[in-house]
């Protein structure tokens, strides 16, 4: 009777046929790759391609849930992808399963870019619009270049971390015993880490983000940081204290940020800080808009599309990146002019019947 | 210190400034604002405002334009610090305290210009409104915990009961923001009322209604308080809902109190003919 | 101590390329209220325009400025025209993206043109600069830059305090529906602004190429970024703001570089701004308009 009532509901429904369709895309790309059947190019890409995922997903919940739009989403990947990868090459001798390992450095990535979040939300969320946008991308350079001058090594005694201001500094003067090794070498990044990610790994990150911003945006938290979006004075008069519920929006993304980012990152061998700077900051918000705001399915099929898609454009070689750009603008255009939309819908209504979408939902 | 007067052959000293109807003499206002005050850039906008509200009273506030009467349900509500003055709700003093904590401490309103959660279900914006009295954390919303189920079937099962005050349960799905105008005018005050208050103030509650609207609007306000037995006050430029429902009124003018009380009172004051008129001609 | 002015001189320097690119960001975000990420990338193609004429056509210097800023102003209005009214109506998100697609477009469109590899740019340039002045690192470019910098500023001030086009600008930039009731072009007015602001690109990427000879597809998106960081930091839509700002951020980079850590400099500078923009939300110059409620 209960279940009857729950399966009622048009969003649970929703969501549950967005669970099965990544259970299915998984399960069909799992059988394939293990038979070969997966161009080499893309098989590389599996793993790079959950993180995306998540990352698409947990900028959502800032941009499209809390409409705040941050532009250094890559800032918590990559605070992610450090302490993910320090704690994976750290704790190798205590964890040797590397499964479990990973786990462990997912969740340590999650908790350090966690507490990024709940740091640099302090100050930028007391600003709103563009200027909010123009303070997170200082934040991302700002994470940026911190990692930049970070160098960190392990040995028996323990872990080593110097701080690189003056750039005098190198991977000897951490003075790391016979036997250790050097993890991160500032401007160089990571090197030598030991592949731990897989592509299911990737898949059950996704669906436990898939399972937290979903139940998140469905529960009364969710409601209260949509409230606060739709109008700020409004939420407040009802009692929501709408710095408290935008901190929340922005921490829990931070931390699948920084989940994503350790599985990222033990994913390559070699891990370079520039690797998250603006530009991919930019790239997961084209995701986010793209796919959608506030539509989860959406952020995951730009991600996974615009993942394949240079790829794919391989063939055209130098003009693919500008292909992609004109790309990025024609959709852009086509979706946001109101003459052209309806000209579209025309189009499309000769083919289809048309479905119609509400503002918020999955 | 206020002074006090004996009403009404009731052995109980009440603020002058108070228009309290007898019902509410022998318990404490639930609102009491004394010389309450805002300046904009050296204008005083709102100055030495006094006024009480009594537990189950329903209050006009009125006044030219300009004269500064959203300014003080801003002040009431905390969007606007004011510059000088106490806020008493229920006895306890609001300075200090921000928007959404003076909610908590029970003062609703409702927005001149409306403001919905406009991508929002009517549903979804009532529990919002019901967000501090069927609470849950947010990690058992996540993981779904038998408290989220219990919370959430009950503030499912109340957002239709308050809907229903207004017979809106059959738009809780839609969209607020595709609401009709008057529609969305009745939901801001379910919302509000959501949030389970003890002054409810509504900022001119009859703008765009037509007639038969107002008069139903009338009935409801009346409704509302002895459903809820709450103190409203409100906003408003129709003169006929005004005098009709409002036990005590009070008159603003370039930001401050000209004059109070009935409605048969407010009508014969010439401070507030002048206000409205203009200053008569000597014959 | 003469170690210190020499840094002033090389922060303010930058600063004045800083403030000729925020000048023109600010005007563009005044009457578009969008983030134009591609204002960083016309500059990048101002100074590949202007590297073509004096190596390739062997013309003079001020040709070569003169042809980077016709072919920006074009390409500014170009732009606009084309991807951003469009979206006039659409929300600043699409806008957004939409001016992110530019810039990758216009950068890849310069790799596909003139190559990955940096050019190294010849100063515009060069005229002996006096002794006394030459022992605190000032150059010829960045004399020029400081007073092409200043002109501009003035130029500026002048055109949108007294000319019919610089107040249809500002009354654009208040308010574009009551702009248009009082018979205001305001899709020229709009096409006008991107025109300035590209031209003063231009200029300003020849400016920074001379100081600073690197010259690469992607030369333009950090000043770019700093540009727009100094016009928010001196209240974006300001004019005398984004001067001072632009002034102020080569200033602070130039001291964080030098005292602090090179690899921390735009860390530092962000860190200025991030600390600015909490004690003051508008900016140094700018004016804060809390919502009516």
């Amino acid at each position: 009777m209960a279940v009857m009532k729950f399966l009622r509901d048009k969003r649970t429904r929703r969501d549950l046929l967005t669970y099965a369709l990544v259970i299915a895309v998984f399960a069909v790309v799992y059988v394939m790759q293990a038979n070969h059947m997966i161009p080499r190019m893309i098989a590389g890409q599996l793993v790079p391609i959950c993180a995306y995922v998540v990352m698409a997903l947990s900028l959502n919940l800032v941009v499209g849930v809390a409409g705040d739009l941050s532009l250094g989403h890559a800032g918590f990947m990559s605070v992610g992808a450090y302490t993910g990868i320090v704690a994976a090459m750290g704790l190798s001798e205590v964890i040797p399963d590397d499964g479990l390992r990973l786990i462990v450095a997912m969740a340590v990535g999650a908790a350090s870019a966690a507490l990024a979040g709940f740091l640099v939300g302090i100050p930028v969320l007391r600003l709103s619009g563009d200027y909010l946008a123009i303070v997170t991308l200082a934040f991302g350079e700002i994470i940026k270049e911190i990692v930049t001058c970070l160098i960190v090594g392990v040995d028996e005694r323990g872990l080593h971390v110097l701080f690189n201001l003056t750039g005098s500094l190198s991977v000897s003067d951490l003075n790391l015993a016979e036997g250790g090794i050097a993890i991160i070498k500032g401007a160089q990044g990571a090197s030598g880490v030991s592949v731990i990610s897989t592509f299911a790994a990737g898949f059950l990150l996704v669906m436990v983000t898939l399972v937290v911003v979903l139940n998140l945006v469905r529960s009364r938290t969710g409601r209260a940081i949509m409230a606060v979006r739709d109008n700020r004075i409004a939420a407040e008069s009802v009692g929501i204290s709408t710095t408290r519920y935008r901190m929340i929006a922005f921490v829990v993304s931070a931390a699948l940020a920084g989940a994503a980012g350790a599985l990222f990152g033990n994913g390559f061998s070699q891990l370079s800080a520039t690797k998250f700077d603006f530009n991919t900051s930019i790239l997961i918000l084209v995701f986010v808009v793209l796919g959608g705001l506030g539509n989860m399915r959406g952020s995951m099929v730009a991600a996974i599309a615009l993942t394949i898609l240079p790829e794919a454009l391989r063939q055209f070689s130098d003009y693919r990146m500008l292909v992609y750009a004109v790309v990025l603008i024609l959709v852009m255009i086509i979706s946001n002019n109101d003459t052209l939309k309806s000209a579209a819908h025309r189009v499309a209504s000769r083919f289809a019947s048309r479905r119609k979408e509400v503002g918020a939902d999955a | 210190m206020p002074k006090f007067e004996f009403e009404r052959g009731k052995m109980v000293p009440v603020p002058s400034h108070s228009i309290v109807p007898e019902r509410d003499v022998n318990s404490a206002p639930v609102l009491e604002a004394l010389h309450l005050g805002i300046d904009f850039g050296g204008l005083k906008a709102v100055d030495d405002f006094n006024l009480t509200i009594g537990r189950t009273e329903i209050a006009g506030l009125i006044g030219p334009n300009g004269a500064g009467k959203t300014t003080v349900f801003n002040l009431l509500t905390k969007v606007y610090a004011p510059t000088r003055g106490t806020i008493l709700l229920n006895g306890h003093d609001t300075s200090g305290k921000t928007v959404h904590q003076v909610n908590r401490m029970g003062i609703a309103r409702t927005f001149q210009n409306i403001r919905l959660f406009d991508t929002m279900t009517v549903e979804e914006n009532v529990k919002v409104g019901l967000h501090n009295t069927k609470a849950y954390s947010t990690l058992s919303g996540i993981l779904r915990t038998p408290s989220y189920w219990k919370r959430e079937r009950e503030a499912h099962e109340r957002a239709l009961e308050l809907l229903s005050l207004f017979d809106m349960q059959d738009l809780a799905n839609h969209q607020a923001g595709s609401l009709p105008y008057g529609a969305q005018r009745r939901l801001e005050i379910v919302r509000a009322l959501a949030t389970n208050p003890s002054l409810l103030l509504l900022d001119e509650p009859a703008a765009g209604m037509n007639p038969s609207e107002t008069a139903d609007l009338m009935e409801n306000i009346v409704k509302i308080r002895d459903t809820f037995n709450i103190a409203i006050m409100l906003i408003e430029h129709d003169m006929n809902l005004v005098m009709n429902i409002c036990e005590g009124i009070c008159v603003l003018n370039f930001g401050r109190v000209i004059a109070k009380g009935t409605a048969e009172e407010i009508q014969n004051n010439e401070a507030v003919i002048e206000a409205y008129l203009g200053k008569q001609k000597e014959a | 101590m003469s170690v210190f002015l020499q840094y002033l001189a090389n922060g303010l320097t930058m600063g004045s390329v800083y403030a000729i690119i925020a000048l023109g960001y600010t005007m563009v975000y005044g009457i578009a209220k969008m983030l134009n990420f591609a204002h960083g990338d016309v500059i990048m193609i101002g100074a590949y325009i202007s590297f073509c004429v004096t190596s390739y056509l062997e013309l003079p210097a001020i040709v070569s400025v003169l042809a980077a800023v016709a072919v920006c102003t074009a390409l500014g209005i170009l732009i606009e025209g084309l991807a951003y009214k469009p979206l006039r109506q659409a929300g600043p998100l699409a806008v957004l993206i939409t001016a992110i697609g530019v810039s990758y477009f216009l950068q890849n469109a310069a790799q596909l043109i003139w190559g990955a590899t940096p050019k190294n740019f010849t100063s515009i340039v060069s005229f002996p600069v006096p002794e006394g002045l030459r022992a605190y690192n000032v150059s010829a470019v960045g004399i020029v830059t400081v007073v092409a910098c200043l002109v501009i500023m003035a130029g500026l001030m002048w055109f949108t305090g007294r000319t019919k086009m610089g107040k249809a600008m500002r009354a654009c930039s208040e308010d574009k529906a009551a702009a248009q009731l009082m018979g205001i072009n305001v899709n020229r007015t709009i096409s006008m602004t991107f025109a300035i602001g590209s031209a003063l690109a231009a200029i300003a990427g020849v400016l920074l190429c001379s100081y600073s000879p690197v010259l690469q597809p992607t030369t333009g998106s950090m000043p770019g970024i700093k540009a727009f960081t100094a016009a928010v930091f001196g209240g974006i839509g300001s004019i005398p703001g984004a001067f001072v700002g632009g002034i102020l951020l080569g200033i602070i980079e130039a001291m964080a570089q030098a005292y602090i850590s090179t690899s921390l400099a735009n860390s530092i500078v962000f860190g200025v701004l991030i600390v600015v923009l909490l004690v003051k939300p508008a900016g140094l110059f700018g004016k804060y308009v809390p919502e009516k409620v």
